[in-house]
Formats: structure tokens, sequence, C-alpha cells
């Protein structure tokens, strides 16, 4: 359940990206600059809760500069992701020269609860709610939500904004609740299994929830090995998620299907 | 505007442009952190091209982009992203070693081909298998190079950390040195510029050729346009992909195993610092054009070496070029921003579609 939470989270936000048509590979980016401004935060304000606000307004703001690339400047949504992957993967260590900062204490499971929570919500406001049905309108076709009178940018941007919000949040849990000290790449690649997880969960909450359990479970049993001492090195067990990642977005595929949209970009005419 | 000079706006000008935007908008980053704009740039000029030995270094730090940026921009040109490069860079330097100091007594322009074979050929096998799996399964290969990129980066520190491939008489976790045969000839004595920058400078050519005057550089360029078209002209979609996918793997391979004979001739387990992923954008800023990656990876060479002074002379982080790569990449990606600032009436045509249409590979 621990390794589960911070992927549900991101998993979650791609999602609601994806259902409404946009590709979201910088959910990785996302989760480790709001788990440093997280950690940052909190250590300088001795405040916890105030560590895990700033991590999921700096997924608002990360995500709103996805949405404006991809969605208003209409750059290819995994080139956005990808630029902004950079600057987060490489600037931390731009930024973190400042403070040499110690571990802090951290927070027990209410970002847990918050994922639980959140699977349910989201599951919910997509498919029980006008709001979810636009959305869900928007990815599979937008020129048809269009002139129906919705706001495709609106939505887009909206559903973009709160999936970072969320991958802060999953940001935040790794410097927080889990270890309580920030690392450079401490995210080793989950916003992306996040997405593995989120195609084999068909693009359902749920679905996605039950992947990324399937994903901790596989990390928490590389872990186990590990200790029990078998002699295999611990490299190959690091790849474990990494190849069941492959595995998994390999075998999905066919029988997954994508939100129609999904990727492409509109342009109002 | 007429077609000519909308062309010369997209070749020359909008390159151009993103790169100066880049250096304001890493300028302000500097200034922001509270140092010297212009002299930490100054420093990094020096670095790149004034000091002595500033311009071999400089075109040492060129040659792998070359390959790389190459390789990437063939992705590209079928709708291909592969971010895997910096996977691939890894295993064709793991193999271009391992032929370099496990064989003895060859002669040196035959030990060097093999070793640089390896390269391709490692690089061409870790980048097949996402081809694989996006031509057979339909596997984004956006998230498969990623995870492959993983895979590559335990697999190296197993094998030179605590696996076969260690160094037994040194203390420091490397590889043992390869074959004095199988090192790259220096091109002037002095410096580590070696012949690894002819071999970038002819494949430049090869890959133009490959592309636009051979059947399966056609094949690429079909499916990157529209594969249903490509389907529908009777062209095999799916070893297109793999082909293209194994040659941009090679190049990177390549480019790997180039520079272990060429500069470190042994390997450490953290070998390379991004190189894989500064290709993608070496090949945008050159759009994916062959002949303009010369300068585009020379630019970042020279960013790539300045920066290193940089850091020592200003105290200003060389991560700062990041920030340059960036803003480059969101330039030349967004044609809207162009079409602003141009008053054009159509935007540039933008230089990367990742392959949407491809079917069933979604993201």
């Amino acid at each position: 359940m621990n390794e589960a939470t911070p992927l549900t989270l991101a998993a979650l936000g791609g999602v609601i990206s994806e259902r409404s048509g946009v590709v979201n590979i910088a959910l990785e980016g996302m989760m480790l600059m709001s788990a440093f401004t997280g950690y940052v935060v909190a250590f300088q304000t001795h405040n916890l809760w105030l560590g895990v606000l700033a991590g999921v307004i700096t997924g608002l703001v990360i995500a709103t500069l996805h949405a404006a690339l991809s969605i208003s400047l209409l750059v290819d949504q995994i080139v956005s992701g990808f630029v902004i992957n950079i600057l987060a993967l490489w600037h931390i260590p731009l930024l973190s020269k400042i403070p040499v900062l110690g571990p802090i204490l951290f927070v027990h499971q209410p970002i847990t609860y918050a994922m639980l929570l959140a699977i349910v919500l989201v599951q919910f406001l997509l498919f029980y709610t006008v709001w979810g049905l636009r959305t869900r309108a928007v990815g599979e076709h937008p020129l048809a939500a269009d002139t129906v009178g919705i706001n495709v940018y609106r939505v887009r941007y909206l559903a973009v904004m709160l999936s970072g919000g969320l991958a802060g949040l999953g940001g935040a849990y790794f410097s927080l609740q889990q270890i309580g000290q920030f690392l450079p790449n401490m995210t080793g690649g989950r916003g992306f299994i996040a997405l593995a997880a989120m195609i084999f969960g068909k693009w359902k909450p749920l679905g996605a929830f039950y992947a990324c359990l399937l994903f901790a479970g596989a990390e928490a049993l590389s872990g186990r090995i590990q200790i029990s001492g078998v002699h295999i090195p611990f490299q190959f067990l690091g790849m474990l998620p990494y190849l069941l990642t492959i595995i998994v977005v390999a075998g999905a595929m066919g029988r997954a299907v994508a939100p129609a949209a999904d990727g492409k970009p509109y342009r109002k005419a | 505007m007429n077609q000519r000079s909308r062309a010369i706006v997209a070749a020359v000008l909008l390159p151009v442009i993103s790169v100066v935007a880049g250096f304001v908008v890493a300028g302000l980053a500097v200034a922001l952190s509270g140092s010297d704009p212009f002299q930490s740039f100054y420093a990094l000029f020096q670095g790149a091209f004034i000091n002595p030995r500033a311009l071999p270094e400089t075109l040492v730090a060129t040659t792998p982009y070359i390959f790389l940026g190459l390789g990437v921009a063939l992705g590209f040109r079928a709708g291909l992203f592969n971010i895997g490069a910096e996977g691939q860079f890894y295993i064709g330097a793991l193999f271009g070693v391992f032929i370099g100091y496990s064989l003895h007594g060859l002669p040196a322009i035959v030990h060097i081909l093999l070793a640089l074979l390896a390269g391709i050929v490692g690089g061409f096998v870790w980048a097949a298998v996402p081809g694989i799996l996006k031509a057979r399964f339909g596997a984004h290969e956006v998230i498969t190079t990623i995870m492959l990129n993983y895979v590559a980066f335990a697999l190296v520190n197993f094998l030179i950390n605590n696996g076969p491939m260690v160094d037994k008489a040194s203390s420091a976790p490397r590889t043992p040195y390869v074959d004095p045969a199988a090192q790259l000839p220096i091109l002037v004595s002095g410096t580590r510029l070696h012949a690894g920058l002819i071999l970038g400078l002819i494949a430049i050519p090869v890959v133009w050729f490959l592309l636009d005057r051979t059947t399966i550089g056609f094949r690429i360029r079909t499916v990157g346009f529209s594969p249903t078209a490509a389907r529908a002209a009777g062209i095999s979609v799916a070893w297109t992909i793999l082909a293209t996918m194994g040659i941009s793997g090679g190049l990177a391979g390549l480019a790997g195993a180039d520079e272990v004979l060429g500069v470190s001739h042994y390997m450490p387990p953290s070998f390379s610092t991004g190189y894989g992923f500064d290709a993608i954008a070496v090949a945008l800023l050159a759009r994916s054009n062959p002949w303009a990656m010369l300068p585009a990876a020379f630019l970042f060479g020279a960013l790539s070496s300045g920066s290193r002074f940089m850091q020592f002379q200003t105290q200003v982080s060389a991560d700062v070029i990041s920030v340059v790569e960036a803003t480059v990449i969101m330039f030349i990606a967004a044609p809207v921003l162009f079409q602003w600032i141009f008053r054009l009436r159509r935007a540039p045509a933008p230089p990367v579609k990742i392959a949407s249409e491809t079917e069933g590979a979604a993201l």
C-alpha cells in the first residue's frame, strides 16, 4: 500500500488528463518537483501540511505550463511533457545547492487516505457528473463537443491542472510521508510506471488502482527477496518494476482502448 | 510571404531565434540566482572556444551529439519518439568496451571496426526491442524506451560494479582499459580530439542518403507522414518501425562505442551525463535534417564543454544549460509562437509529429 499511494495518485492524474485528450508524460517531472518543493517548504516552515500543500500547488503550476504549451501553443503533447521532465529532473541540482537539508519527521498515512478518497471521487466525477461527461466527450471527439457548446480548451486545461495537483500530492508523498527526506531522482520513473498502470487499468480510476497495486506488489516483492538473502544482484531486482511495465504495456494494448482523441491537439477553426 | 522565404524562416531563423531565446531565459535564471549572466556567458564562450584546447574539447563533445542526434532524427522522421537514446548509448558503450578490452593482438583497423560494430549491434538490439513491441503489440515507444533506459542503467551498474566486467586491478569500479589497438587515433596531438569526429562527418551524408535516396528511407518518411497511407501503399508499417528503431539505436550505440574507444578508453558505471536526452534537443533544433545536425551538434558540444569552465569560473551550475535546452525545444516545437512573432498567415510546419495514428499505440 505504501508503494501504491504515489503511483495511484499519479495514475489518477493520468486518467483525468487523458480522458480529456491530453497525454501527460510530465507526471514524472511533476512528482519530483513537488517532492522537492514540498520538502523545502515543510522544512522551512516546520509545518508538514504546508509542505503537502506546496507539493500540490507545484503540481498545479507545472501542469498549467504543460497545458499552455500543449493546448494553446499546440506543441506536441509528448514533446511538451518531455521538456517539463528535462526541467524538473535536471533543475533540482541547480536549485538545491542553496540549502542542505537533513531529514525531517514525516506525516503518517494521510496521503494514503487521500489517495483512497481520490479514487472514489475521480470515478464518481468522471462517470456520474456533467463535468465528467463533458471531459470524456472532449477526449473522444473535441469537434463534436465544441459544436454543442463545450469549451474544449477550458475542459482540457482544468483536466490537466487536476492531473498536476494529483501528481503533486503523489510527489509530496515521497519526501513527506515515505522517507522524510529529499533525494534527487527519488521518483525513479514512477510517473511513467503510473502511465502504464493507467493503460493497464483501461483509463478507469479503479482499474488504474488495481494495476498500481500490482506494480507496488512487484516492488515490495523485490525488496522482500533482497532482504531474504537470496543471491540475486540487487540491480536485477531493481529492474523488475521496469520490465513488468514493459510487459504490461505490450500485453494490455490489444485489449484496452484509449480515448479516441487522446494525444491530438485541438485547434478551433 | 512566399513559399521560399517561409522555408528560410523555418530552416534558419526559427532555430537561431530559439537559441537566442534560450540564452535570454537562461540569463534570467542566472540573474535570479544572484550571478552576473554576461560574465557567466562570457566564461561559457571562453570555455568553449578561446581557452587553450577549448575548441578541440568542444569538437570532442560534438561527436556523440552528431550520432545521437542523427539517430533521434531518424526516429522523428518515422513519427517515432526514441527517448531511449541514452540507454542505447550505454549499451553501445558496453559492447564496444567489451570487444575493446577482451581481444588482443588484432591489427588496429580490425579491432576498432569490430568494437564499433559491436556498439552498433548493442544499440540496434536494445532499440529493436521497443520497435518489436510497438510493431507487434502497439506498445508506445515512449514508455518502453524510457523503461529500457532504467534497465540499461541497472545492467551496466551490475556488470561494472559487482559483475563480471569489473577491473580487479582498479580500486574504482570500472572496466579494464581497452587494448591500445582498439583506441581511436588522436587527430591533433596534445588534445583529446579523436578520429570519431571524422566518423561523425561521414555519418551525416550516409544518413541523408539513407533517408532521401533509398527505399527504406522513403518508407520511413511515408510512415512518418501517414501510417494509414503507407499501409494503403503496401508498405509494411511494422517492419519499417522495427528497422527505424533499430537503425536509430544503432547510431546511439555507435556514439557510445565511439566515446569509449575515443575518449575514456574504459567505462565507469555512470558513463554519460544525459547525452542521449540532449540529443533530442539536437535533433529538434536541426528539425530532423541530417545536414543541419552538424551545426546543432556543434552548438551543444560548445555548450557542454563551455559550461564546465563556466561552472569552475563563476560557480554558476552547468545545469543552467538545460534551461537553454528546454527553451530551445519549446520554441522549436511551438509553431504557433512563430506565427504570432512573424505574423505569418500559416504557422511553419511543426518539426515533430509523433505518430498517434499507428493503430492501438496510445499512451
